[in-house]
């Protein structure tokens, strides 16, 4: 059984009162610690269905509160690496991560919005390395395969999932995890909502299918070619870092991906007749 | 006569293909490029040390049914278009220590 409240007192000297979570996504746990345990305990009820089961975690980032009206404009968001060291800076937040370490510290106030962009920004950075990415996207399991619909705000992420039949398990309705491993690609669930505002189920199951989303008078799936998918993909994959290495890497990720995973344009109306499709 | 010019694709570029054409990311703001099946010919051998001239001889008039003064028109309006978008270098010499771009055939 899954272990929902992973709070643990470190027992060290030096990390007295120091708290922390693991937050496990895409199979990748995060370890966050802090020293405010009602901070620790909003992530918790943040993150519920992602709270890893285990002490071990890949990386750690150390949280420290900062005091009302140190932080809080919403500036836009840099993410820059220098010397080997990475910087995350937004309005709201700044973060540093030592790669070779996999050790941070994240500054922020007592909010789950900024740990949350912090730990997307991490995630698409260790995706990028291995050819996987993040994805505007919604996700769904059936018959033990997933789909994803990409797509901008109000292309119809949300409303494709509300419609989802009750066979098929929601992993997002915003922004789907996609993992490549041993040449083909899987999605995972996650904890990264759109509209719906709920969580999608920590499961995950190989792609069957990419959708490219649009409104229209009548349900209608048409192919699409490689270079319009591979497009329309890397306009939805989120990426952060001002990094011309990386950003190849997410570029080669998306055409490898276009080369390997059928993607068409799915244009429907809002019913649930569109799932019939779905399979 | 008119003078040789050379071409090279930029190292700072990522580049894929996928069927018949190519597209291409540049590394100076990430803006996508795709070029045509001829286009694409021709990308792939601007090696720096092939002339242009050579290239649309042996390349593009040798696969597809085209004339040559047109072919060297419509190459020296594309390669000019490329370079003025830093992914394509023109030289009236050959260019030398061309980097490849990274490439993986679909």
């Amino acid at each position: 059984m899954r272990e929902l409240t992973a709070s643990i007192d470190c027992p060290s000297t030096s990390a007295r009162n120091r708290h922390e979570l693991v937050i496990e996504i895409g199979n990748i746990p995060v370890c966050v610690r802090t020293a405010n345990s009602a901070f620790l305990q909003m992530l918790e009820n943040r993150y519920v269905g992602f709270v890893g089961s285990t002490r071990h975690a890949d990386y750690e980032f150390e949280v420290e509160l900062a005091p009302p009206g140190e932080v809080g404009a919403d500036d836009d968001l840099c993410v820059l690496r220098r010397a080997g060291r990475w910087s995350f800076e937004r309005g709201d937040f700044r973060a540093e991560w030592d790669p070779s370490s996999n050790q941070g510290s994240i500054r922020q106030s007592a909010n789950p919005y900024s740990i949350d962009s912090v730990l997307r920004i991490v995630h698409t950075l260790v995706l990028a390395r291995e050819g996987s990415f993040l994805v505007h996207a919604a996700s769904a399991v059936r018959n033990g395969r997933a789909f994803l619909f990409a797509g901008a705000s109000g292309a119809g992420k949300t409303t494709i999932s509300s419609l989802a039949p009750k066979d098929a398990v929601l992993l997002t309705d915003e922004i789907s995890y996609v993992r490549r491993h041993e040449g083909g690609y899987f999605a995972f669930g996650t904890p990264f909502a759109g509209e719906l505002a709920k969580s999608g189920e920590n499961t995950s199951a190989p792609i069957a299918a990419l959708y490219l989303l649009a409104k229209g008078p009548e349900n209608r799936i048409e192919p699409v070619g490689p270079v319009d998918s591979s497009r329309a993909l890397l306009e939805s994959i989120l990426f952060f870092a001002q990094d011309p290495e990386l950003v190849q890497s997410v570029f080669q990720a998306a055409c490898e991906f276009v080369c390997r995973v059928p993607i068409y344009r799915l244009t429907f109306v809002p019913d649930a007749r569109v799932w019939e499709m779905i399979a | 006569m008119m003078e040789k010019r050379y071409v090279a694709r930029s190292s700072e570029i990522a580049a894929r293909k996928l069927g018949s054409e190519m597209m291409i990311m540049s590394g100076r703001d990430s803006t996508l490029y795709t070029l045509n099946e001829v286009a694409t010919v021709i990308w792939e051998a601007a090696d720096g040390s092939t002339s242009l001239d050579e290239i649309v001889r042996s390349r593009v008039c040798s696969q597809f049914e085209v004339q040559l003064d047109v072919a060297l028109q419509d190459a020296e309006t594309l390669v000019e278009q490329l370079a003025s978008h830093g992914i394509l270098s023109i030289s009236n010499e050959p260019i030398p220590r061309v980097i490849p771009a990274r490439q993986e055939a679909r």
